[in-house]
Parts: C-alpha cells; sequence; structure tokens
C-alpha cells in the first residue's frame, strides 16, 4: 500500500523535482568552482601561519561567490560535493586557528581600532569567532575590511613597528585581492596577448604535446565479491581519449551473479573541462543487464572538491518521463605510499518506479565500499574489501517480494588497473 | 619544520637510484648503424672537440645504467655528448648529421647568435630530416661555460646533450691548473614519452613522498590536532600537495654526473694545492640539483657562462639548463664527493674529486624533504616573505609560539622596495590554473625549499653580481608581465593561463630595452629561458644584479629582468622543464 501510495502520488512530482536537480547540476559546478575556492581562499589565511591578524576573516569573499552556490544548495550533487567543505571548520571561527601563538597584547603598538579605517563590507560571522582566540581584540571594530585593504597589510608602507598605523596602508594603489583559487577576473586584469599583431613565422617542425589527445583507461575495481545471498564478479571501469579541454569518456559498471549478467550500464559523455577541478559531462546512458535496457540521455558533473574528493554526480532524462540521478564520491587514505585504502560511496535516485527493473522511486539504493589496496605499481593494485549495498524504499520492498536482501554485505577481492 | 626521513632503499631500487658501475654507452653489442662510429665511447669521460670545425652525428646507441639496455639518443655515441671547446671571436661551423629515424636539432644553450643557428623547430629553422645534415654556423661572441641539446620532442631526455666551453678571447679572469666539466643529468630507463603521457593521467604518478596517514597521527603527537590539522587545512582545501616539488623522481631517474651512475663514481684527479675550476651544467630534463662538495668550500666565479665577483659558498642549487662555475683548492691528499642531491631528496648524482683514480669519500645522506612552506604558497603574505632574511621562512608546521615578532622590523627592508602591483591576466581564472599569487615574494635571498636553515652557506640569486654590470645601461622603456601558470592536477603548464597552442607570439621592438616581470602563479620552481637575448635579473629595487640565459623562479615569486631586444627574429621562450614546456609553458618572441 504504501509502496503505491508512493508511486502515484509522488512519482510525478518527483519526476519535476529530479529533472529541475538534474538541468540544476551544471550550474552546480560552475557555481563550485567559485565557492569552493572562496572558501578555500579564506581558509588559506586562516592556516598561514604568519599571518597577522585577523584582517584575514575579513578577507573572506565577496558576496557573489556565495550566492552564485544558491541555486545549487537544494541539490543532492551539491550535498555531497559540499561535504568536504562542510566538514571542515567554518573561515571565520578557524580564521585563528593558525596563529595559536600569536600574542597581540606583546605587540604595544598594535591599535586595532584605527583599523575602522578600513572600508570592508564584513560578514557578520568574522567578527564574533576570533574573539575567544584573542582577548582585546575587537574585530567588530573593523567594520568590513575589503580585500583590498588587505594590500595595506603587507606593512610595508608602514614605519616599522608602527603597526598601529594601519591607515596609511589605504594609500596602496591598484591591488586587487582575489581569491587564491579560481574566481573570475577583476575587470582590471590585463590581457594576455603581447604580439601587438606579430604573427607566427614560417617554419615547420613544431612539436609540442600541449594539445596532443591522450588515452586513458582505468578499470577502478575488477572484482569476485562474496555476499550473504550471492557470489558474482563485478566491475567499475572509465576511459577517456582528448585533450586538456574536451575528452570523449566513458563509463561502465556492472556485476555477474549466478552465471548471468545482473545488473550495469555503459555511458558515454563529451567530457569538457569547466574548471581548475571539475568538468561537465554530458553524454548518454545504456542499461545493461535483466529487464528492459533502457537508455537515457545523461548530464552531470564530475571533478575533485576540497579535501580530495572525487566526485561524480550524473542526471538521466529517459523515455516516458523517466528520470534519474547517481552521485558517486570516493576518497584515497594513504597509509603508506602504497597501502592505499579507498573507500566511496554510491547513490542511486529515480522519478518514477521500474517494477520490471525491480526499481522504485526515490533513492534506490546506496552503496559504500572500503577497498585496501597495494599498489605494486602505480598502474596495478590488486585489493580486498567490504562492500555494503542498501536498497530503500519502494526498490527495497520490491527486493522483499523477490526474496533479495535489503541490505547485502559484501567482500570483495579485485583488481584495480590503468594503462 | 616538517621533514620525511628518506625513504628506506630497498635493494632493486638501490640499483635503480645507484645505477650499474659501468654505466652509459654499451661496449660490444654491436653496432645499430653502421656509421654510429662513436659507440664507445668511455662512460664518464666525455670527449673533448674543440676548434671550428666539428662534426656530430646524432644516432641511436644502446646504453645500460640500470642493468637493461636501452636505446639513447646520443651525438657521437656519448652521453653526455662530446664537449665542444670553442674560442670566442672563431667562426664555427657544426655539422650535424641526423641518422635518426625522426626528424632532430641542437639548440646551442645560450649562445647569443642568429636566429636561424638556434635550433629550435618551427621557429628558428625546420629541424633535420632523417638522413640530413645541417649546417650550424656562426660566429662566437662570448665565453664561459653552456651546453647543447636537442629542442625535438623528448629527445633531450633520452641524452641528446652535451657540454660547451668557450675561451675567452683573452686570459681567463680566473686562471687555474685544471678545468673540469661537470655535467648533471637525469637518465630514465622509460620512453619520455610514456612519463608525459603518465604525468598528464596521474600527475603524482613519481611521488612517492606523498603526506600519509601515519604522519598525520606522528604530528598529532608531535604538535597536537589543531596544529596537525592546521597544517594539512590549505592544501586539502586548494587540493594541492605540499611534497609536490618535482614531476618526475628518483622512482624512475638514474641521475648522472658526466654520464656516469652513482656507482660509476666520475672522477676528477687533481693535486693538492691546485687550483681547480668544476663547471656545473644542469642538462637534466626535469630534476633541479642541489650541489655541494663535503670538506671543500667552493667559490663561484661564473653564472650561466657569465662571469661574477666570487662568492665563496658550501653549497648551491643548480636549476635545470643552468650553470654555475666554481673554483676548489683542495689542499689535502684525499679524495672528496661531489654531492648533487635531487629538490626532491630521490636520488643523487655522485662523482668523486681525488689524487688518484679509485678513492672515494664518503657519500653524505640526503637531507630530509621538507614540505613547501607558506612563502612558496603565498609569497609575501606570509611573514616570511615579510622579514626578508630567509632564515626565519615559516613553514606550515612552524611552531607559532616561537615566532619572533620582533623580527617584523626587518620589514624596515622592504620599505625601500613597495610592494609590486600584481596584474593577473584575465585567462587566468579558466581550468588551467590552479592557483594565483596575489603578494609574490620579491626577495633574491631565499635559497628556496630544502635549503633554508640548513646550516650551510647556501648559493642564492642575491649573491650574484655580473662583472661589468649590465650590457646595455638603458632604463627598460616598458613591462611585460608574465605569469607562471599551471593546474598541478590536470598538469597543464602555460603563461597567463594560455598554452603555447593557443597563444599569439610575444612582441619584442628590435632595438628596445624592455623589462620583464614574471609573477609565480604555482607552487613548483620554473627555470625560465629565453633565447637569443640575455636576461639581465634585476633586485627588488630594479637595479641590475646579474646575467643569465636561464632564471629560476621560485614558488609565489616575482621577479624582474632587463632584455634588450637587439637579436631580431624568432626565438623560443619557455619553461626549461621538458614536461612543463611539452604541456605548453612555452611562447614564441618575436623581435622586429
Amino acid at each position: 500500500m504504501k509502496v503505491n501510495r508512493r508511486n502515484t502520488s509522488t512519482a510525478p512530482h518527483r519526476s519535476v523535482w529530479l529533472a529541475a536537480v538534474l538541468l540544476a547540476l551544471p550550474l552546480a559546478a560552475t557555481a563550485q568552482s567559485a565557492p569552493a575556492s572562496s572558501s578555500t581562499s579564506s581558509m588559506d589565511m586562516s592556516s598561514m601561519p604568519g599571518m597577522d591578524h585577523g584582517s584575514m576573516a575579513g578577507m573572506t569573499m565577496p558576496a557573489p561567490a556565495s550566492s552564485a552556490a544558491k541555486p545549487a544548495t537544494k541539490a543532492p550533487a551539491k550535498k555531497a560535493k559540499k561535504k568536504p567543505v562542510s566538514a571542515a571548520p567554518t573561515p571565520a571561527s578557524h580564521a585563528m586557528d593558525g596563529m595559536k601563538g600569536m600574542d597581540h597584547s606583546t605587540m604595544p603598538n598594535m591599535d586595532h581600532s584605527t583599523m575602522s579605517d578600513m572600508p570592508m563590507p564584513a560578514k557578520p560571522a568574522a567578527s564574533a569567532a576570533p574573539v575567544g582566540d584573542m582577548p582585546g581584540m575587537d574585530h567588530s571594530s573593523m567594520p568590513g575590511m575589503s580585500p583590498g585593504a588587505m594590500q595595506g597589510m603587507d606593512h610595508s608602507a608602514t614605519p616599522p613597528k608602527g603597526q598601529g598605523d594601519m591607515t596609511g596602508m589605504a594609500a596602496m594603489p591598484g591591488m586587487t585581492m582575489g581569491p587564491m583559487q579560481g574566481g573570475s577576473p577583476p575587470p582590471n586584469a590585463r590581457s594576455p596577448d603581447y604580439s601587438d599583431g606579430v604573427g607566427y613565422g614560417s617554419m615547420k617542425g613544431m612539436d609540442m604535446a600541449d594539445n596532443a589527445s591522450l588515452g586513458m583507461l582505468l578499470i577502478d575495481q575488477l572484482e569476485a565479491f562474496h555476499g550473504r545471498d550471492a557470489n558474482g564478479q563485478s566491475w567499475e571501469a572509465e576511459g577517456w581519449y582528448g585533450n586538456d579541454e574536451n575528452k570523449l569518456w566513458v563509463r561502465t559498471e556492472g556485476e555477474r551473479s549466478r552465471g548471468k549478467l545482473e545488473d550495469g550500464d555503459l555511458e558515454a559523455f563529451w567530457n569538457h573541462n569547466i574548471a581548475t577541478y571539475w568538468s561537465t559531462q554530458l553524454g548518454a546512458r545504456q542499461d545493461l543487464g535483466e529487464g528492459p535496457k533502457r537508455t537515457w540521455a545523461a548530464f552531470g558533473v564530475q571533478g575533485l572538491a576540497p579535501y580530495w574528493f572525487e566526485v561524480e554526480a550524473t542526471g538521466y532524462v529517459g523515455a516516458s518521463g523517466r528520470t534519474a540521478a547517481r552521485l558517486r564520491a570516493d576518497y584515497e587514505m594513504l597509509f603508506t605510499q602504497r597501502l592505499i585504502l579507498q573507500p566511496e560511496a554510491e547513490i542511486n535516485l529515480y522519478g518514477k518506479n521500474d517494477p520490471q527493473r525491480r526499481i522504485g522511486s526515490g533513492v534506490s539504493d546506496v552503496q559504500f565500499g572500503l577497498r585496501l589496496r597495494y599498489e605494486i605499481r602505480r598502474q596495478f593494485a590488486p585489493y580486498i574489501g567490504v562492500n555494503w549495498v542498501r536498497r530503500i524504499g519502494t526498490t527495497a520492498d520490491y527486493a522483499r517480494q523477490d526474496h533479495q536482501p535489503i541490505l547485502d554485505r559484501q567482500i570483495v577481492a579485485g583488481v584495480r588497473l590503468w594503462f | 619544520m616538517n621533514s620525511f626521513s628518506p625513504p628506506p632503499a630497498d635493494l632493486s631500487r638501490r640499483r635503480f637510484v645507484q645505477g650499474v658501475a659501468i654505466g652509459g654507452a654499451v661496449a660490444g653489442l654491436g653496432l645499430l648503424r653502421p656509421s654510429n662510429v662513436w659507440a664507445l665511447t668511455n662512460p664518464g669521460h666525455p670527449t673533448v672537440l674543440s676548434g671550428t670545425d666539428f662534426a656530430l652525428d646524432i644516432a641511436e646507441t644502446p646504453v645500460n645504467y640500470t642493468g637493461a639496455t636501452r636505446l639513447a639518443t646520443t651525438v657521437n655515441g656519448g652521453i653526455p655528448g662530446p664537449i665542444l671547446r670553442w674560442k670566442e671571436g672563431t667562426t664555427v661551423n657544426l655539422r650535424v648529421a641526423n641518422r635518426l629515424r625522426v626528424p632532430t636539432s641542437i639548440h646551442w644553450h645560450g649562445i647569443i647568435l642568429p636566429f636561424q643557428m638556434d635550433g629550435v623547430p618551427g621557429i628558428s629553422f625546420d629541424g633535420i630530416a632523417p638522413g640530413e645534415t645541417f649546417l650550424y654556423q656562426f660566429k662566437v661572441r662570448q665565453s664561459g661555460t653552456y651546453w647543447y641539446h636537442s629542442h625535438s620532442g623528448f629527445q633531450e631526455q633520452n641524452a641528446l646533450y652535451g657540454p660547451l666551453v668557450i675561451e675567452p678571447d683573452g686570459p681567463e679572469r680566473y686562471p687555474t691548473d685544471r678545468d673540469y666539466v661537470v655535467m648533471l643529468n637525469d637518465w630514465t630507463d622509460e620512453d619520455p614519452e610514456r612519463i608525459y603521457a603518465k604525468l598528464k593521467k596521474q600527475s603524482d604518478y613519481y611521488n612517492f613522498a606523498q603526506p600519509t596517514v601515519p604522519d598525520f597521527f606522528r604530528d598529532v603527537r608531535e604538535k597536537g590536532l589543531s596544529q596537525a590539522l592546521a597544517m594539512r587545512k590549505m592544501w586539502n582545501e586548494m587540493r594541492m600537495n605540499p611534497t609536490d616539488l618535482g614531476d618526475v623522481s628518483g622512482y624512475t631517474y638514474t641521475y648522472l654526473m658526466n654520464g656516469a651512475a652513482p656507482a660509476g663514481n666520475w672522477t676528477g684527479i687533481f693535486k693538492p694545492g691546485e687550483k681547480i675550476r668544476l663547471r656545473f651544467i644542469n642538462g637534466s630534463s626535469s630534476t633541479i640539483f642541489d650541489v655541494r662538495i663535503p670538506g671543500l668550500r667552493m667559490t663561484v666565479i661564473s653564472a650561466d657562462g657569465q662571469d661574477v665577483q666570487p662568492v665563496p659558498v658550501d653549497e648551491f642549487r643548480i636549476s635545470v639548463a643552468e650553470t654555475y662555475d666554481v673554483i676548489v683548492e683542495p689542499q689535502d691528499e684525499r679524495a672528496y664527493t661531489l654531492f648533487a642531491q635531487s629538490i626532491d631528496r630521490t636520488g643523487y648524482a655522485r662523482g668523486t674529486l681525488a689524487p688518484r683514480q679509485g678513492m672515494q669519500a664518503e657519500i653524505p645522506a640526503m637531507d630530509p624533504r621538507v614540505w613547501l612552506g607558506m612563502q612558496d604558497m603565498m609569497g609575501a603574505m606570509s611573514m616570511g616573505g615579510m622579514d626578508h632574511g630567509s632564515s626565519h621562512a615559516p613553514t606550515p608546521g612552524m611552531d607559532h609560539a616561537g615566532m619572533d615578532h620582533g623580527g617584523m622590523a626587518g620589514m624596515a627592508g622592504m620599505a625601500a622596495t613597495p610592494a609590486p602591483v600584481v596584474r593577473h591576466a584575465r585567462t587566468e581564472y579558466g581550468p588551467g590554473v590552479d592557483m594565483h599569487v596575489d603578494m609574490p615574494r620579491t626577495n633574491l635571498d631565499d635559497p628556496g625549499i630544502g635549503l633554508r636553515d640548513n646550516g650551510r652557506r647556501v648559493l642564492t640569486y642575491a649573491d650574484l653580481h655580473t662583472i661589468g654590470g649590465p650590457i646595455d645601461a638603458r632604463e627598460p622603456s616598458r613591462e611585460i608581465e608574465l605569469h607562471l601558470t599551471g593546474n598541478m592536477e590536470r598538469f597543464i603548464w602555460s603563461f597567463d593561463g594560455v598554452k603555447f597552442s593557443d597563444a599569439k607570439p610575444v612582441h619584442f621592438n628590435s632595438g628596445e630595452r624592455l623589462r620583464i616581470v614574471l609573477v609565480n602563479d604555482t607552487m613548483m620552481n620554473h627555470p625560465i629561458h629565453l633565447h637569443g637575448m640575455w636576461s639581465e635579473l634585476e633586485n627588488p629595487a630594479g637595479q641590475f644584479q646579474v646575467r643569465k640565459h636561464t632564471i629560476n623562479v621560485q614558488p609565489a615569486q616575482r621577479i624582474t629582468y632587463a632584455v634588450s631586444a637587439d637579436n631580431p627574429g624568432h626565438w623560443a621562450y619557455h619553461c626549461h622543464l621538458l614536461y612543463h614546456m611539452e604541456a605548453g609553458m612555452f611562447r614564441e618572441v618575436v623581435v622586429s
């Protein structure tokens, strides 16, 4: 009953919602580069040992960066990618972390009150947090230290030890402090063109590899699994061919059990770099295995989130209003230079029930794996691991009907290789 | 300071790093081509060719440095190629025959010559086709220590290089009793194109010193949790690696001194009391070396072939393509080790100075590998950049309690040189760029990562003063600002975020004196080489410092140098780390 109700009442809704989310994904990716970097930049400051004063807290990026992130905040993709960031302390609250031993009280000439001359749009949070670490230092009296004013912080214009007189620093013109990563060019950014209209000569034989196409095949998982219910084999692989900007990207995953291909898919994308660590993917997915072989249009983003999380977020639109999404993240923990633990998580979502493929709407399944590999060579690493698969909601109901486990824990052993 | 002890060398690795004792060109393996009459060249003892007419054959030669035989691309069958001795004021004729199946070239590094003779395919000529001979002919207008190498593809990595020594027209400024070339190279058994492809697929492929979980717990134990987190925070957020000191490491490289692996032990003979000139050349493709001779003080007398006021040092860093001439005066009847450890401390080149063949001295342990410091990431924004000296350079693990704020008085020195305005190009915000430095450090007196505070007197650019001053006393009439940019994760390298393939040439007006401003928006060192014209490095106040052909720009550093555009034509301008160059950190300069 429950299943049906959910099915009938929420499915249309869900499709719409999912579609919206999926459409937002590429946007999210674009936005990601900005907010990720802006938070980065402010955090930089925090861990900067020598950095003076809470000024850095004020350096938090201009508002546009965070608002750019907004459209994505509801997207599951965003959540997955944001995790590392939010897991990290917020810039403001930790702005002073790296400055433990900095004793401002021993700087007699330091008069922070004069800093109020520094114009800046303060983040309200910035003022509160550092206080604990720095008694007596009243950052709230620095209303709005602008990134531009940071320039002044370099002290070079101040007389030695005359740090009290920081107002003089505003005299430094022209300097624009941007985020250390990402961001967008300031309006006065210079041109990289110094050609004066002069072109290249006529010589032949230039031999540079900067735009050459390369290809890679990564078989991330090629393994045998032993579950409570069944044994089998599964794989997860991707390959690409192309240059820095554009690549043909192919992904596949699936599993064999009881001698037949149970589930799997093959995806092909045009992979396009859009930010330092992010690229968009636009292509198609073909389902394999039991049940109808559905075909989907696919689009998403993939990249490297702060704290080195590899993230993939892909949305799918199929025939008859079917929608789906897949989020995947993994991480690498080095125990030695060759012994590496790789946690990996994957969530699948569907907009509609698909009884023929035994998939229900909503979150259909969540997987979490831990694989410990030993890189005999970078390109060849056997591993062992554990993989949990949890079917959820209607999908779980289907599983019950089929006398399949809702939660399966698998012991896996396999090999990771790339070429 | 955070440091790692060097990884324990297992046996197979040891063989790799140390090389096999014989090394070099394989004798008696049979010649690949009948014309390859040079295959018996004695490893570690390059032949010397002098005069004005030279015949150079480029061919494949079997070599064995690691126990496996590989084909090197050599000049006259030697690794390195023959030492060419020219004389200032003469006209040299060099017939270079290509006996390969692919085009080749030789570029005379640091030599001021007509651009058609510069040997860069696609810029100065079409290259030398298989089976063809190209005649290089030009007047030699300088003296000192230089080198030559292929400018085609990755041939340079495959051993197509050799030393170049030019005698001055008059007497040597610093006469010596003996004179040795000490050429440093990085040899790999791998196909360099494969190395490039691997870096593109996994840029930390060759880095086996990355932060680990046990490192983290060690730091928690020693420094406390918050410190341990703090020192990793920025790196993790920026997705950058504090151990990223080099792209290609001793994992694949065997480091060579005059073509001999460490086990081969190149030896230079001396008599106690003699004055010996050592001409160090870094002919590596991707390795910056730190050079010292335990027990001997070295007096640096020349940099990039140009005489400088003598500087006594214990150690110097030699970036890729640089040359330094030093004088040593061993007094004792004993052996001395020439020790050149790679910047990432994954291996070393080694040789010996000794009164007799067969003697050797102790080989020092490699220094610890240090994490990149804040000043390598943020330039002057870190306190280290503010105190002018290199001695207080903070590192992420720095104990702040011990931080001497009184040291801020040192900033008085900076008052004279206001922080420069950094102007990023609008193209520096794309996928190919992973960081910007808004407040780069400008001081030249920082010996660089891994050499700070090591207790030895280490050469810095601030020590170098070319004798006779600049070649052109005019004040530069304009500035060209270029930023060194990259994306380490994707292994994309560029100027101003624009790779060579997407860039237009840089135009110098013929006859002008201009200033080049380089800002290193990356965490790596980049040896930047301008062909055909001198780069006259300036101190932070804009005064002439030293004349060079290759200027190493440290991470998050801003440097300036003056160029007299007195050599019309088309010239290459690039990072001399071969893999960075190939990845796009390259420009064509047109002087017209």
